[in-house]
């Protein structure tokens, strides 16, 4: 079983235009609807805090690769764990393509997600429902 | 949001388009119809919201697609429940990110290509 996404997409833009969207943190806020707090650096954290307006998600992820015009990869939790052993990995890589630049997505690493989180998850989302509904309905009727 | 409320692992990652979804009062009255757990037709449904057969069917399709609630076909009836196995499993969780990824790398390309 793979235990990987991956994902290509044709991109009608130069690969610098593809390269900087990726890596100038701004820009790739934009675009992953997340504000983040400092710029991309190899082997450092970067965190922020989704701009969805309903909600307000954090968003953390340490990079690990910056080949420029080729390869951009992070680290990132499923959870609130800063247990860097159960990070996916997050792996743009880029090729010139005739027309533009063609860009592959790889998330993998989910095999080493604890199996105790994975049930933890389960387990309050199963218990959850009721108790959630009231709070998204409390949540929206104070909008 | 309540600060009392904490969002699990992956209610974080599906908080963004379930609140889309329910961030509608017809929707969640319909959510509510069904927090109870019992599966309804689209006219039981539809007898509780201020709302026509047509109306119903277009708000339940975007439950259904945020995962919030499921359809069951009954003989020549559709039964709406909520949706609680939706990610009981690792490969209906990856199937989750993978249509988010989707719509992320979507943004980028609009991003890109205007």
């Amino acid at each position: 079983m793979s235990h990987q996404i991956k994902k290509t997409i044709e991109l009608k833009a130069s690969i610098e235009k593809v390269w900087e969207a990726l890596t100038d943190y701004k820009k790739f806020g934009e675009w992953f609807q997340v504000e983040l707090e400092s710029p991309f650096v190899v082997g450092e954290a970067t965190q922020g805090v989704s701009t969805h307006p309903e909600c307000q998600m954090k968003w953390y992820a340490i990079v690990k690769e910056i080949k420029p015009m080729t390869l951009f990869s992070y680290v990132w939790p499923q959870d609130e764990s800063r247990d860097e052993s159960s990070f996916t990995r997050v792996e743009f890589r880029l090729e010139e393509s005739e027309t533009g630049t063609s860009l592959t997505m790889t998330e993998s690493g989910f095999d080493r997600i604890p199996e105790d989180i994975r049930k933890e998850c389960l387990r309050r989302n199963e218990g959850g429902w009721v108790e959630q509904m009231k709070n998204i309905e409390n949540y929206v009727s104070g909008l | 949001m309540s600060a009392a409320y904490k969002f699990t692992v992956k209610q974080t990652a599906l908080c963004a388009d379930r609140f889309a979804a329910l961030g509608d009062s017809t929707r969640l009255s319909l959510v509510t119809q069904l927090a109870d757990g019992q599966s309804r037709s689209i006219s039981t449904l539809t007898e509780g919201a201020n709302l026509t057969r047509q109306g119903v069917t277009k708000h339940l399709r975007v439950l259904e697609e945020a995962s919030i609630v499921k359809k069951a076909k009954v003989g020549r009836e559709s039964l709406y429940e909520i949706d609680v196995e939706a990610f009981e499993d690792l490969n209906s969780y990856l199937n989750y990110l993978s249509s988010r990824w989707d719509q992320t790398l979507s943004r980028l390309k609009d991003f890109v290509e205007e």
